[in-house]
């Protein structure tokens, strides 16, 4: 991906590729957290931040491993990196920012979990190669398309709770899989569009 | 059944608990990214459930030994580094043996460091039982994952390319469905499952919130 431009991996990012409907990422909050609109806008605006943060932090480590021939424990640090910053985010928002740490701060220690966060990292570096630009668009774009899907979900779910049947089993995970299923079925219609 | 007498009475409960009751996947809705990503050939899902059931292991026996000397509050840290390690061992073996399954898997090898299968049975059980404890629960939950990979695997792979493990076993008239190949039919099958182990199992559905 060495010339693309930067709104066509926006776009790819966000609607074609996304990282929750097209790699299936992320799964774990998204069924746990997918029950309420509130707390999927809480915990995607707090993948949005660390996403952005751990990849770009991420970027530059892979470069110095790269140069020192040491990416044998590439994994290790990314996801040591990814465990630091998520602690420091903490750290810092409750110091400065108490309500924003309200908010969505709870979220914060679940995030060192999401495959999201160690996947854009992974993307960006050993997959596509990409430059620190294409880096910092691409890891804000696919975590808004990561909260642009949990949203959705969420919304669709409350909506079902209040009018629907839905068989005893299929309650909870099970729904909220079909519903993404569904969205999922959607977003398949932007392929194609870069 | 004799698992009483060869696991005793406590190991008898853990892979009781592990296999059904508390099954990974359709109980604590773990460790489903990569059941769902991963389960579009059944090739891949054996790759897959290798790895991860490896990586269970190494975790399990590395956790439960060292239970006593890790201090609370760094244990995440520390599951996380033992976790990375074995994946390191297991994506360098892909590599080297099986390049195209390797190469099929994709970023989806490093990821299962983010299996919250792995992390959540550190937490919950390595952690605070003996190693011998530790083993049999690993195997518990790794065989119960195993097994809903295959499945899924399984039925994605005969219906969305009319293949198993990439020899043809559909008639001649067949027609892919090909929505099944596709990340939408991922969602639909393990929503499928899903409902139909949660009804089984009698699993209570969560309250809303």
């Amino acid at each position: 991906m060495g010339e693309t431009s930067l709104l066509s991996i926006f776009i790819t990012a966000l609607l074609i590729q996304n990282v929750a409907l097209y790699y299936l990422l992320g799964m774990c909050p998204f069924v746990a957290l997918s029950r309420s609109l509130t707390t999927a806008f809480g915990m995607g605006a707090a993948v949005i931040f660390v996403v952005t943060l751990t990849s770009s932090a991420n970027w530059v480590i892979y470069q110095i491993l790269e140069a020192t021939g040491s990416l044998i424990i590439q994994y290790i640090v990314f996801i040591i990196v990814i465990a630091a910053c998520v602690q420091l985010v903490e750290m810092i928002m409750e110091r400065f920012f108490p309500a924003l740490q309200a908010s969505f701060g709870i979220f914060l220690p679940l995030i060192t979990v999401n495959c999201t966060v160690l996947f854009i990292s992974l993307k960006v570096t050993t997959v596509d190669n990409l430059s620190y630009i294409q880096t910092v668009v691409y890891a804000i774009s696919a975590a808004i398309g990561f909260w642009l899907a949990m949203v959705m979900v969420a919304a669709i779910y409350e909506k079902l709770d209040l009018i629907g049947k839905v068989p005893k089993g299929l309650q909870g995970p099970g729904i909220i899989m079909i519903i993404t299923g569904i969205i999922a079925l959607a977003f398949m219609g932007f392929s194609g569009m870069v | 059944m004799n698992l009483k007498e060869t696991f005793g009475k406590k190991g008898a409960k853990t892979i009781k608990n592990g296999i059904w009751r508390e099954h990974p996947i359709s109980s604590a809705t773990l460790g489903i990214c990569s059941a769902l990503a991963i389960s579009n050939k059944v090739e891949n899902a054996i790759a897959m459930s290798a790895g991860v059931i490896f990586v269970l292991i190494l975790t399990a026996v590395i956790i439960s030994l060292l239970r006593k000397i890790i201090p609370s509050r760094v244990r995440i840290i520390i599951y996380m580094i033992t976790i990375a390690s074995g994946v390191t061992i297991v994506d360098l073996v892909l590599k080297a043996y099986w390049p195209t399954v390797s190469e099929a898997m994709g970023p989806y090898v490093p990821l299962i460091i983010t299996n919250c299968i792995i992390m959540g049975r550190a937490e919950a059980f390595f952690v605070q039982n003996p190693p011998k404890l530790a083993l049999i629960d690993a195997l518990a939950n790794g065989l119960a994952y195993t097994y809903t990979l295959m499945a899924i695997a399984i039925f994605r792979e005969i219906f969305a390319f009319g293949t198993l493990l990439g020899v043809r076993v559909t008639p001649s008239g067949w027609v892919d469905w090909v929505v099944l190949a596709a990340p939408a039919g991922a969602f639909f099958v393990l929503g499928v499952f899903l409902w139909i182990t949660r009804t089984a199992a009698g699993i209570e559905p969560p309250k809303s919130s």
